[in-house]
């Protein structure tokens, strides 16, 4: 190789690592945060016991944990005073908690809510919304779901509350 | 004296609770998944009446094929229901109860439903163990499955 050719490689070389360095210091940090492996939470609007409509995507921004419930459900029972506690804690800091029942009809579902001073929406889920996320043979299932409303966390089962606060909390930092 | 009969109170609702748990169900009158599935594709056995006594939108969602929704036996709707329909059968009828919404230590449907049951006097009847849920413990296990009202 001619001294000429060894001196336009290295040259080359020098110049591209320049232009990266350049180009670094204006790629910001985290831009990557949200991988876009994370499946999309599917959408969905239904009815809340208030009477008025609830669409998932409209809470695009926040981060959403969605709860899978019923009433009937022993250990769903017993998350939901924690749920109420995780909802007052993080509400400013753009936590939004919905809880999706599966009762087969609305009426404990209410009675459940008054009673519990549930400060978050609830909805009445069906089977076709089940099955849209996965099957939901067996309760409590709760998604985490990110600002962009991608599911980044699925928990089968009764969860502690400490598991759930160190999840939420760094997603809310972003 | 009052503690005493605090620890007592406790007690009495401890054991009058776990009464009503999956839990208490004699091993004797439980079936497991795999038995089950076997059971169901021996050709010439009686083939047993298949009983879902959870959430009608779980069972919309999944369920064994061929199997009744009823309702949740833990509620006394479901119970009337359950009764009503094993009325007119034979008390030697092989019925298999199932659930499946909930850990087998949390289930509020299948004790009692199993109790309904034995009060009639059927002597045929036994649970489907699921230690989890129906979705991990029979659907993702690969069992047959269907789907619908």
């Amino acid at each position: 190789m001619s001294a000429t050719r060894k001196l336009t490689i290295a040259g080359t070389a020098v110049a591209a690592l320049l232009l990266g360095v350049l180009l670094g210091k204006h790629i910001r940090p985290g831009s990557h945060s949200t991988p876009k492996q994370h499946p999309l939470a599917p959408d969905f609007t239904l009815t809340q016991l208030n009477g008025e409509q609830l669409t998932l995507s409209s809470y695009r921004g926040k981060v959403v944990l969605l709860d899978f419930w019923a009433t009937w459900c022993v250990p769903c029972r017993e998350e939901i005073p924690r749920f109420v506690e995780l909802q007052n804690k993080y509400s400013e800091r753009g936590l939004q908690i919905i809880g999706v029942s599966m009762d087969d009809s609305v009426d404990p579902v209410r009675a459940f809510a008054q009673q519990f001073h549930m400060n978050y929406p609830v909805v009445l889920g069906n089977a076709k919304l089940g099955e849209e996320y996965g099957g939901v043979l067996g309760l409590p299932i709760a998604f985490l779901l990110d600002q962009d409303g991608r599911i980044v966390k699925k928990h089968i089962g009764a969860t502690a509350i400490d598991v759930f606060d160190r999840e939420i909390a760094p997603l809310l930092s972003k | 004296m009052k503690i005493v009969i605090i620890t007592f109170a406790v007690l009495f609702l401890m054991l009058r609770q776990a009464s009503g748990q999956a839990t208490s169900i004699p091993a004797s009158r439980q079936i497991a998944a795999e038995e089950l599935v076997k059971l169901l594709q021996r050709s010439g056995k009686e083939r047993p009446l298949l009983i879902q006594v959870g959430s009608h939108v779980l069972y919309a969602q999944a369920h064994i094929p061929g199997s009744e929704y009823i309702g949740p036996a833990s509620s006394e709707a479901g119970l009337q229901q359950l009764r009503k329909r094993v009325q007119s059968l034979s008390r030697t009828k092989f019925i298999v109860l199932y659930c499946g919404c909930c850990p087998w230590s949390h289930c509020p449907n299948v004790k009692p439903a199993d109790d309904a049951l034995q009060a009639m006097g059927f002597t045929n009847v036994k649970v489907l163990y699921l230690s989890d849920n129906f979705g991990a413990n029979w659907v993702e296990k690969g069992y047959p499955t269907a789907k619908g009202e």
